[in-house]
């Protein structure tokens, strides 16, 4: 009877909404902190290089590419050999 | 000391406007005062469900441009003295919102005012961003659906990365408004429940602000529903968050419209 019933009612799907959002989200979290993690890195490298060389922003590039289950750091950074500063 | 409060939400249409000036009403009428800030360029709303809409002169662009004093542009509520709404501005120009210009604003709110509301544009852009930038309190109005959950989870990410208080490495103070809320809907499975989201988020509940016609009724005549129907469940549910937010413990309950008609039949009666 109970079975029976069930057969016409609809099935409930809050449950379904809760576990996608748990899954979709726990993704999304996780690649909005890699962009976060990409944003420190490229201030602190950036930091680094300044010590010893005047470089302007946009001449220093910090990327993270995704390769199946390895991630690989890019820092591709543009020296004007002229302006180099040696290290004391 | 001010307390600056931006209701945001990512997703549209979820109610931010609706709760901004339900709230601002509900803190006004406990004597503190309020100013509510509408940070919707070109969408401007707060003005109509504020129904100050016919007293627009000068509103926030004004002000910023230096074409208008803030005293110029500022409204005051016709039923409140102590409530004031800066309206926004209908340009199509975007970049008429500066940053500098935004916290020179609310530093000069924040002089005059004990409550500081900004309301929202929907969406993550600059408009957004500038609107939850001064903020200390963050409201995230959700709704019991997927798109308005995941479209939070991403404002709650942004609240936490780029609004002023977390560049000074400070924390900004969270809280979910969950609207639209159908208890029925919830029990029978069909709608996430107040514990889904909650779960989900894992940010404070400020309230539960049930669907309700009211809010509809008080849109329709220009007046906050705490003002307009101050016993109807929604108007309830918001003026207990308002106490929450004044730092009250207010046990948490999802009114209901029901109990509403029962207690003003009850009260007429009494009358
Ligand atoms: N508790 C409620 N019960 C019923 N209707 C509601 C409730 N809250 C909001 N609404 C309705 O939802 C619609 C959107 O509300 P509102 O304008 O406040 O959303 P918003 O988040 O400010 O939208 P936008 O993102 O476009 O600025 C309105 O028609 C409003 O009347
Ligand atoms: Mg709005």
């Amino acid at each position: 009877m109970n079975g029976f019933l069930s057969f016409f009612r609809k099935r409930p799907t809050a449950n379904l909404a809760r576990e996608r959002l748990q899954i979709l989200l726990s993704h999304e979290r996780a690649s909005a902190g890699q962009e976060g993690l990409v944003n420190t890195l490229r201030e602190e490298i950036l930091a680094v290089i300044a010590k010893h060389i005047h470089v302007n922003r946009d001449q220093v590039q910090v990327k993270v590419e995704r390769h199946g289950e390895a991630s690989i750091l890019e820092i591709d950074v543009t020296m004007p050999v002229h302006r180099m500063t040696l290290p004391t | 000391m001010a307390k600056v409060v931006v209701v945001t939400s990512g997703k549209g249409g979820v109610g931010k406007t609706t709760s901004t000036a339900a709230l601002g009403a509900a803190l006004a009428q406990s004597g503190e005062r309020v100013v509510v800030v509408d940070f919707d360029v070109g969408l401007r709303n707060l003005d109509l469900i504020m129904g100050a809409e016919r007293r627009v002169v000068f509103d926030l662009i004004n002000v910023i441009q230096g074409d208008a004093k803030l005293t110029q542009a500022l409204i005051r509520d016709k039923r409140l003295e102590n409530l004031m709404l800066l309206p926004a501005s209908q340009t199509r120009d975007k970049d008429a919102l500066t940053g500098e210009g935004v916290a020179r604003v609310i530093a000069e709110l924040r002089e005059s005012f004990d409550w500081v509301l900004c309301d929202s544009p929907a969406g993550i852009e600059r408009g957004a961003l500038l609107a939850m930038h001064h903020a200390d309190i963050a409201v995230v109005v959700t709704n019991p659906e997927v798109s308005s959950v995941r479209d939070s989870d991403r404002i709650i990410g942004m609240l936490d990365s780029t609004t002023e208080r977390a560049e000074r490495g400070e924390r900004i103070e969270k809280h979910l408004l969950l609207t639209r809320y159908d208890p029925a809907r919830a029990q029978r499975g069909d709608m996430l429940s107040v514990e889904d989201v909650l779960e989900i988020l894992s940010i404070p509940l400020l309230g539960i602000i049930p669907e309700s016609q009211e809010v509809l009724r008080a849109s329709n005549v220009g007046s906050p529903v705490t003002l307009n129907a101050p016993v109807s469940a929604p108007a309830r549910a918001y003026s207990d968050a308002v106490r929450r937010l004044r730092g009250e413990i207010v046990e948490m309950t999802i009114p209901s419209d029901k109990i509403g008609l029962v207690a003003r039949l009850f009260g007429r009666r009494v009358a």
